[in-house]
């Protein structure tokens, strides 16, 4: 994973004022905007897969995208962090924006940008590295620490908000991969936060987990959105009531309705959304 | 409201007509109990009284049956949307019915109790009238329900003044007799409360068109209830100057 550029400050573009919310707007949507895409448009090779989405995401809270299979929506969550940049072929127009600066302009750095906004994906994926070593490597190849010690702060402190510190304290150089599914996932979402993201995305983190790991999981989003911005993936239903503040419907490539979770689950505005989510044929 | 296609499941959608269809049950019992127990006190017959209170066992019956199948229901199927909204309305539905049927049921012992006394036409005309109002309100508001029509159960919602404005005449109507003649009172306290009964049961009705505006639009009914009933509040005092 060596850039080959060198490392720059992921963005330098002058930020456009952050919109202020809506006077009068639901609790979620005072939070402040984190990112915001405008007709983002995205073809693999020939084949569109995502039509003019815009989407407004908050700081502070948990974003639910959901649909059917293939609706786009993780090819939408890759774009967040520019992880379509690797795909052959992709090719992605429109606009997508961290706190108001462009992340695809030209200037800006992919790896920097991922590590603002970091990633878990649908099967934990542990390098074949020691617990430490899974978490200790973004901190060391993005130079966060200079001391022995500090790295040890980082990774302790990673664990430990990834709720699986007390479980692993006595095997840290024990190999990431030797960890149940549901502690290799929160082992994931410690390497991922150990770089300190302002974003993390998860592409369908518990769908490989029992419902226990799961509980677990959920209860460190809510834990976790307490200070950063958090968007996820899911094909549970229930999931994306219970974690998330907003939800955001995808189809066939398109953004078809984004509410309140609250809204969206017992009031939604659109058919589409409602045939989905109570399981009718649309 | 917008079009409900069939559930990918079957056997949910099944349950939920079920849901439904002990709905309009429940509903035809309520009507019958109602209809019966006002036929009763007019006609002063204790014998139909009687059936009419055996009649509100049917309806707790049900009432218990659609609160369990909710709750399995719930559990099991974890509702969302227009489905959450169905299930929700039906538990809420099934309440007011148990209740109007509990009124009915009340007003029917009523009728029991006042079998052997003499009844005045114009009394018992009104009361009748002021019934009559009420089952047309139960019944426009359960059609309103089985054809998830927001706007009929928002008629029924504003026509329940009429019934509260019959209620005050009937409430002042009694007071009057009863002041001319203390032998009227215990009758007349018999009529007041079955009179009140019948307005509770306008009441109840409400509660069901707000329940089915809700089940249609997923949201509430914003505007302000017209209030009719002024019983409460009124002095008993003035009444005598006007005899």
């Amino acid at each position: 994973m060596e850039a080959k550029v060198a490392p720059q400050p992921a963005v330098q573009t002058p930020a456009p004022p952050v919109p202020k919310a809506k006077e009068g707007a639901s609790p979620a949507e005072q939070r402040e905007l984190k990112m915001k895409t405008s007709n983002v448009n995205l073809w693999y090779g020939e084949k569109q897969a995502l039509f003019d989405v815009d989407l407004e995401i908050f700081d502070r809270s948990v974003t639910a995208l959901i649909g059917p299979s293939g609706c786009g929506k993780s090819t939408f969550l890759r774009c967040l962090d520019r992880m379509n940049d690797v795909i052959d072929g992709c090719r992605v127009t429109g606009d997508i924006r961290l706190d108001g600066q462009d992340i695809y302009a030209p200037n800006v750095d992919p790896v920097q940008l991922r590590a603002r906004v970091g990633m878990v994906f649908q099967k934990p994926n542990p390098f074949p590295k020691s617990i430490f070593e899974n978490v200790a490597y973004g901190p060391r190849i993005h130079g966060l620490c200079s001391t022995k010690a500090e790295l040890e702060e980082v990774v302790v402190g990673s664990l430990t908000r990834a709720g699986l510190f007390e479980e692993v304290k006595d095997r840290l150089h024990e190999p990431g991969t030797g960890l149940s599914g549901g502690q290799q996932q929160r082992l994931c979402i410690a390497r991922a936060i150990s770089v300190n993201p302002e974003v993390l995305l998860m592409d369908e983190p518990c769908s490989a987990l029992d419902p226990i790991a799961t509980a677990r999981i959920e209860d460190l989003m809510e834990e976790l959105k307490e200070q950063l911005c958090i968007v996820i993936v899911t094909h549970s239903m229930q999931q994306a009531a219970r974690v998330s503040q907003r939800t955001a419907f995808f189809h066939l490539g398109k953004l078809i309705e984004v509410d309140q979770t609250s809204t969206i689950f017992t009031n939604p505005k659109e058919q589409r959304t409602q045939d989905y989510i109570t399981g009718r044929f649309g | 409201m917008m079009e409900q296609h069939e559930h990918i499941v079957r056997s949910y959608e099944e349950e939920l007509a079920l849901l439904n269809n002990t709905i309009a049950r429940m509903g035809g019992l309520a009507e019958q109990v109602l209809g019966q127990a006002i036929e009763a006190l007019e006609r002063r017959d204790a014998e139909l009284a009687g059936a009419t209170i055996k009649q509100d066992e049917e309806i707790d019956e049900l009432q218990r049956q659609i609160e369990a199948e909710a709750v399995v229901m719930i559990a099991r199927r974890q509702p969302m949307a227009y489905d959450l909204r169905q299930i929700m309305a039906a538990l809420r539905i099934s309440i007011d019915l148990e209740r109007i049927g509990d009124l009915g049921k009340n007003i029917a012992k009523r009728a029991v109790a006042v079998v052997m006394e003499q009844q005045p036409k114009q009394l018992m005309l009104g009361l009748k009238h002021m019934g009559e109002l009420a089952l047309g309100q139960l019944k426009d508001v359960l059609d309103a329900f089985i054809e998830r029509d927001a706007d009929r159960a928002l008629k029924v919602w504003y026509k329940d003044e009429e019934i509260d404005a019959m209620y005050n005449s009937l409430f002042r109507e009694l007071l009057t007799y009863m002041m001319e003649d203390p032998r009227n009172i215990g009758l007349c306290t018999h009529l007041l409360f079955g009179a009140k009964n019948i307005e509770r049961i306008g009441d109840h009705a409400t509660n069901i068109a707000e329940t089915v505006y809700y089940l249609v639009h997923g949201t509430a009914i914003v505007d302000e209830r017209p209030k009719g009933d002024t019983t409460s509040s009124t002095p008993v005092a003035l009444k005598r100057s006007a005899v």
